[in-house]
């Protein structure tokens, strides 16, 4: 099905499953433990030895030599991968770096070898032996003085410009310049990357860990050089992602030399402390932002300019994309530049882009508000925009972000703020409200499905879609049971999968309105084979209650069945609507900090987030996307960062001690509004991206809040009590 | 008082422990010659189920859970201690079974997620999970779930925790409580608002 025109009433919009806040449908097994993850196979395939990775202890150089003779004679070995014995190994398309190092060295923690032994305690053990000696060479590991090398990336658009906005900043008469930087972040999802490999013949397969199983598939037959019809990936449970699983990693490909060398299945799993230089992390930025309004406030020029650093051959954090959407203004820039880093590879996390983006706008946002000496909200709604103000012509298919924010407001109580900071007590504390706008693009993929229906009358749904928490396997049930309308719990949902239809996946916010549109289409076919079936006209037929009904006409869905199932499968594809309407979705942050009068210990207060993402398939999973967003966003604000050790080029907190995540007390009770939206132009489903809305301008409101309570602006983040110390306001 | 009982019964419980280790270490320096694991025998219940095992000392007891019983359930997330993930409960209380060396347990009784329910017959907190959608990839969940089995034990058997305001009074439940007490549980998803919600939901017996 190709999806050109706006959507009209379809079976969907029955909600009498779709839109309804039911439990997961994994939730009885993640919850008693029986969920497989990819390490956990023991039903799928017997006899597994185990592996683990030798990671490089130098940032950049080469390997002078190997010794591998005392850990090959360590008892239980089996094989020793390394670089000189894999053959060749091609880069994936998806990969900045290689996932196998040597002799050429391009990160710390690179993987160099993989050791494989009868159990787990032996190939430890003998990893330990590999003796490696390294020859180091110079490497650029400073993003502020790589800065000023930075260059323009090739791709993706690195400048913008309309109207003149350096004539217009500089007759503006209230204006803002300033410097905000993010650090670099880890994913670290809970569950590692982890894969078992077995080969059959010259046929792999491999449980994973992934949230594009196409893509993942791919790169795997690209990278060991065989053809992709011979590469079976299986990733039913994913233990989190958040961007860190969009791509195939070390252990994938270790896994699979491994288990080629040993003649055996091999199971590899990164080990905790290798995870956050081994893999990718969202890169650090540094960003400029310029914003020139009139006396009203209304913006006249806004300028946005972020530097980051990767590797040679990777790209750069989109700091800047929401500023060139997010609000109005007739004169505006953004810049994007690219150093060379030799840090281990920067990529995608959770609303790449947006994420650290929204972290420094919506704090210069705040801070220029201030300097008019109005309300940061009054400030965003004056200088709203209902059309692309880069392309005038090209509305936004919905815009409700004032109505975010007046809603936020009012079930806030953000008029008890007070304006001038520091001057709100409560015991000890200092107290602080922060607000900011949650902005982030909603993209469509391409997206295929299968649908069976069973003889018994259960639907099945095959699609290669992964559910990385976020709640695919319910949406898609709940999908196609509106569709063929039968009850959830008649029908079965198998993903991530390679042998399934390929999907949209998991990234970037698209996976749930993607993969339950292509639900939809395979649903669509569906019902007209089962309509012919049973002799009845597909145009007419309404599917409800286990039956299909044309007038007076009513059968049994599994009638149509009774000869055998009945398959169908069909994709979604989009047209032009994503052109001539700007797609995206918008949200309030509102944060209560109170900040200790005398240590300027920061603790959240109060949350609340109010979202507007088109139609919310399920308001409880979807609600549960937005909080945890909220938390990742609190972890920015407050404590994450991956610190670099400049001399020796590598993240030195690489485990979940040294890089401080939010635990449960920090975190207090949650609150999240949807408004109610449907959004025609977005698919039938009338659905939007949530899951990385909710971390968009989370940071910047908490930084706001913490503004607020001590009238200290921390433009470093994260906002840690020691940039406030010297700042606190005298005690009374 | 129960506190002090607690206190000394645990005293009791590291000398016996220590004296364990003594023993395995024998013949640890025995084999470091001819370079051979060490290989003991170890008995200890899991789920209600005796279970002897010979393993590699070096084994911990998550790794004979996941890799030797097959028992699955109990997460490993970072194999150091630092993330809960493989929260087991062992004799009463609840331990990060990456921490532990399996020979250590002999005559151990020990609980993981797959003791406390099944997706048949939920434990009220595995069902409130679900209810209050407290888990999102799920694999921190099984240690949460029996991490706050025990927390809630903890409380009732009078055990202070850093936010306890009153140490002379009974330990009342409270989520400020509950978050002190869970913070050795990471969930990166961020369900956090939604497993406080769960667990309370089980304490006040609304469940």
């Amino acid at each position: 099905m190709k999806f050109d025109t706006p959507a009209t009433t379809n079976p969907i919009d029955q909600l009498k499953v779709v839109g309804k806040p039911v439990d997961r449908i994994d939730g009885p097994m993640k919850t008693t433990g029986r969920a497989p993850y990819a390490y956990e196979r023991h039903d799928a395939i017997p006899d597994i030895a185990y592996g683990y990775v030798v990671g490089a202890s130098i940032a950049k150089g080469r390997i002078a030599s190997m010794d591998l003779s005392r850990a090959k004679a360590a008892p239980g070995v089996l094989a020793i991968v390394t670089a000189a014995e894999a053959g060749k190994l091609t880069k994936g398309d998806f990969n900045t770096a290689m996932l196998l190092g040597g002799p050429e060295i391009q990160h710390y923690h690179q993987a160099v070898a993989v050791v494989v032994a009868q159990t787990f305690e032996q190939a430890r053990a003998a990893a330990n032996l590999v003796k490696v000696e390294y020859v180091r060479s110079k490497g650029s590991f400073d993003l502020a003085s790589a800065k000023d090398g930075a260059t323009k990336p090739k791709d993706g658009g690195p400048d913008s410009a309309v109207g003149d906005f350096d004539a217009a900043f500089a007759a503006a008469p209230v204006t803002l310049d300033e410097t905000y930087t993010t650090p670099d972040h880890g994913h670290a999802m809970m569950e590692p990357h982890a894969s078992i490999a077995a080969w059959k013949g010259d046929k792999l397969s491999l449980w994973t860990s992934n949230q594009m199983i196409a893509w993942g598939a791919g790169d795997v037959a690209k990278t060991l050089g065989i053809p992709r019809e011979n590469v079976r990936l299986m990733s039913p449970f994913i233990g989190g992602g958040f961007g860190g699983k969009l791509f195939v990693r070390a252990e994938a490909i270790l896994a699979a030399l491994g288990a080629k060398a040993a003649g055996r299945p091999v199971k590899v799993a990164l080990t905790r402390p290798l995870m956050f230089n081994n893999t990718t992390h969202r890169p650090a930025t540094i960003q400029r932002i310029r914003i020139g309004t009139d006396r009203d406030g209304r913006i006249t020029a806004i300028g946005h300019e972020s530097w980051s650093g990767d590797l040679p051959g990777g790209g750069p954090e989109t700091a800047v994309q929401q500023t060139r959407l997010l609000y109005a203004g007739a004169n505006r820039m953004t810049r994007t530049r690219l150093a060379v880093l030799d840090l281990p590879e920067g990529n995608a996390m959770r609303a790449p882009g947006e994420a650290p983006g929204l972290m420094a706008l919506e704090v210069a946002v705040d801070e220029m508000a201030e300097k008019l000496g109005m309300d940061p909200i009054d400030f965003r709604i004056l200088n709203d925009t209902q059309v692309d103000p880069e392309k005038p012509s090209r509305p936004f298919s919905q815009r409700r972000l004032n109505e975010c924010l007046r809603t936020g407001a009012d079930k806030f109580g953000w008029s008890r703020r007070s304006r001038t900071p520091g001057q709100t007590r409560d015991g000890r504390w200092l107290v602080g409200m922060g607000v900011a706008a949650a902005f982030r693009n909603n993209l469509v993929m391409k997206s295929a499905a299968r649908v069976r229906l069973e003889t018994s009358g259960v639907v099945t749904v095959e699609t290669d879609m992964t559910d990385i928490g976020t709640g695919s396997y319910t949406i898609i049930a709940q999908t196609a049971a509106e569709m063929m309308g039968v009850p959830l719990t008649r029908v079965n949902v198998r993903l991530g999968d390679s042998s399934f239809p390929v999907s949209a996946g998991s990234g970037g916010q698209w996976g749930a309105n993607s993969s339950t549109a292509g639900v939809y289409a395979a649903c669509m076919k569906l019902r007209e084979a089962v309509a012919g079936k049973l002799g009845l006209d597909p145009a007419t037929a309404e599917f409800a209650d286990g039956r299909v009904r044309v007038g007076n006409q009513s059968l049994p869905l599994e009638k149509a069945a009774a000869q055998g199932p009945v398959t169908a499968e069909d994709f979604m594809e989009y047209g032009d609507l994503t052109k001539t309407h700007q797609q995206s979705t918008f949200g309030g942050h509102f944060v209560e900090v109170g900040v200790d009068a005398d240590t300027a210990e920061i603790r959240i207060r109060r949350m609340l987030a109010v979202c507007a993402a088109g139609r919310i398939l399920n308001p409880k999973s979807a609600r549960s996307q937005v909080i945890g967003a909220m938390v990742m966003g609190a972890g920015a604000a407050l404590m994450e960062e991956l610190v670099v050790d400049k001399r020796i080029g590598f993240f030195a907190n690489h485990d979940l001690a040294g890089y401080e995540v939010p635990v449960h007390a920090d975190i207090p009770h949650q609150e999240v509004i949807f408004l109610d939206e449907t959004d025609p132009m977005s698919s039938p489903m009338k659905a939007k991206g949530v899951g990385e809305l909710g971390i968009c301008g989370v940071g910047a409101a908490v930084a706001n809040a913490v503004y607020n309570a001590t009238g200290v602006r921390v433009r470093e983040y994260p906002v840690t009590l020691d940039k406030l110390l010297e700042g606190m306001p005298v005690l009374a | 008082m129960a506190i002090l009982d607690d206190l000394q019964l645990s005293r009791r419980e590291v000398m016996a422990t220590g004296a364990a280790i003594g023993v395995a270490t024998v013949p640890a320096a025995a084999d470091a010659a001819s370079g051979q694991p060490s290989i003991m025998k170890v008995s200890f219940t899991v789920n209600g189920q005796r279970q002897t095992l010979e393993l590699d000392t070096r084994t911990t007891l998550l790794d004979a859970l996941r890799e030797h019983l097959k028992l699955t359930g109990s997460k490993k997330g970072c194999d150091h201690g630092q993330c809960g993930a493989c929260t087991v409960i062992v004799d009463g209380r609840r331990i990060n079974s990456c921490l532990s060396l399996a020979v250590m347990h002999e005559g151990d009784e020990v609980t993981t997620i797959e003791g406390l329910g099944s997706p048949e017959k939920l434990h009220p907190l595995q069902a409130a999970f679900v209810r209050h959608d407290g888990y999102q990839c799920g694999y921190c969940t099984p240690g949460q779930i029996c991490s706050a089995k025990a927390v809630l034990d903890e409380i009732k058997a009078g055990v202070p925790s850093h936010v306890t305001a009153d140490l002379t009074a009974k330990i009342q439940f409270s989520e400020d409580e509950l978050r002190e007490r869970m913070s050795g549980n990471i969930c990166r998803c961020g369900a956090y608002s939604n497993i406080v919600a769960a667990v309370a939901e089980v304490a006040e017996g609304k469940a």
